[in-house]
């Protein structure tokens, strides 16, 4: 399960993994060259005028799912950009706004081909003419590798244009209505839907944004085939995925498992919870707080953490250490909700800045029971209201924060403030940058 | 035979400014920051003309009717 028991060196045979996009990881500071990676994987093939329905069924019968949170089927959306009248676009979702995720950073910085053969697979499949690779352009060591990675290609691109979008620092920049409208020249804010993307996205033509983790299977898939994918996770939901793992475990790390694993399984292979866990954040920030009881015993997969009204998301899971504030973890990232809206509907602008005003007032043990109430009231005011599900996230947050830290809120309701602990959970600082 | 036609509103445009509720409190309300809250599915037939007539009076450009799928 971990990413340093490597197999044998690269060579003709695929990686059985787990792992397998991450066997043999160049150490932290190193990639792994062009000539490194052709020597296990041939160059993809230049995108042609015409679909390759060939490429579309492979990636269908693999069963792989969008790594980027929302899990749709791979194959199907290259069917469906495939299936319009304009040559489409393919833009490679490395943005990675949510602040408990590490692997899209991890495959841009180390293994970029893995992830621009994707594309190009992926381009071939759509019969796109144009890639565009987005990432957050603060994150300097993802940019590096895309930098290098492009330049080592520059001989190899036939038929098809690959750009680098180092886009804005922004949480919503990654949605992706927003993702189109930056690469079409606008702000990193998301537009009304329809039209999405598939429909009319990059200059207006039918466009594929999947997440890199996505596309470095497909590269993979591409190479070893749909069966080899499959042999590993659950039939509806197979192959591996990799987990962002933080908070009190005893190395935050990066790993790559089978869809599916135990969550017990995956923390102790981050090293084990460092003393009792409280709670588990499953899927980031845009995701849900879950007792650690019941987190532990769950598979990580939508199918095993749904019972739980939680969700993988883009793989991520946070524990939450026993003396932690549920509440005080909340209020901090209800404030990151509110400094990441997009500022383009009402109930999101004033509905989150409101939501986390209140819970920072709970936390400090100055909210009243009413001030409690109206919580609630407000979430379902919130929910379902904004351009995008940028406010739903934080409803869906407080919601669990709610039912989990139950005993945290009632002390914090009747005055009493937090004791004064370091905060678990890493919140970025926002930015003004939309460009 | 008319199709039955629900109201939509474009959150990214809308400004909050409360016109629609004024001429439609039947259908629509407002939450508690002023933005409209719309009632989900069909507009009642006795209703569609003042609806046709808070499309019209949005000073944002907002609400539409669409037809009800």
């Amino acid at each position: 399960m971990m990413m340093m028991d490597s197999p044998a060196a690269p060579g003709t045979a695929p990686p059985p993994g787990p792992p397998r996009l991450l066997a043999d990881l160049p150490p932290s500071g190193t990639w792994r060259t062009l000539a490194q990676h052709r020597a296990v994987y041939p160059a993809p093939p230049a995108p042609g005028r015409r679909p390759r329905t060939d490429l579309i069924d492979l990636v269908d019968a693999s069963g792989l799912r969008g790594r980027g949170g929302a899990g749709f089927p791979t194959g199907r959306k290259l069917r469906t950009v495939a299936s319009g009248r304009r040559r489409p676009v393919v833009v490679a979702n490395g943005t990675e706004g949510e602040p408990a995720s590490g692997k899209d950073r991890l495959l841009l910085a180390r293994l970029p081909h893995l992830v621009l053969d994707g594309a190009l697979v992926a381009a071939a499949a759509v019969g796109a003419d144009l890639v565009v690779v987005c990432v957050d352009r603060h994150t300097a060591d993802a940019v590096a590798g895309l930098r290098r990675a492009l330049a080592e290609r520059a001989g190899e691109l036939a038929g098809v244009e690959v750009r680098l979008g180092a886009t804005p620092p922004r949480y919503v920049a990654g949605e992706e209505s927003a993702l189109v409208h930056w690469v079409n020249g606008g702000p990193a804010k998301p537009t009304a839907v329809p039209p999405r993307p598939f429909e009319k996205g990059v200059d207006g033509r039918p466009t594929l944004v999947q997440n890199v983790e996505s596309l470095a299977h497909v590269a993979q898939i591409a190479r070893w085939g749909a069966e080899w994918f499959r042999a590993l996770g659950p039939a509806d939901d197979p192959g591996t995925m990799l987990v962002s793992v933080t908070g009190a475990v005893g190395r935050p790390c990066v790993l790559e498992t089978p869809v599916g694993t135990p969550v017990r399984s995956i923390v102790d292979a981050a090293g084990g919870t460092i003393g009792k866990a409280k709670a588990v954040l499953m899927g980031g920030f845009f995701g849900t707080w879950v007792p650690a009881a019941d987190a532990l015993a769950a598979p990580f997969s939508r199918a095993g953490l749904s019972p739980l009204g939680a969700a993988p998301g883009a793989g991520i899971m946070v524990v939450l250490p026993e003396e932690a504030c549920g509440v005080a973890e909340t209020a901090r990232v209800l404030g990151w909700y509110a400094a990441e809206s997009a500022g383009q509907c009402g109930p999101c602008v004033f509905g989150l800045g409101d939501l986390g005003e209140v819970y920072r007032q709970l936390a400090a043990g100055r909210a009243t029971p009413a001030d409690v109430a109206r919580l609630e009231r407000w979430a379902a005011q919130i929910n379902g209201r904004g351009g995008c599900r940028h406010p739903d996230g934080a409803v869906r947050l407080l919601r669990s924060a709610v039912g989990v830290f139950g005993d945290d809120v009632a002390r914090h309701a009747h005055g009493q403030p937090c004791p004064a602990r370091a905060p678990v959970l890493r919140v970025p600082r926002s930015t003004d940058e939309w460009r | 035979m008319a199709k039955a036609k629900a109201l939509k509103v474009d959150m990214i445009a809308c400004d909050g400014r409360g016109v629609c509720a004024e001429l439609l409190p039947e259908w629509i309300a407002l939450d508690d920051w002023g933005y409209p809250i719309i009632r989900a599915g069909a507009v009642p037939p006795e209703l569609e003309d003042a609806a046709r007539w808070a499309v019209s009076n949005c000073p944002a450009l907002a609400l539409r009717l669409v037809p009800v799928s």
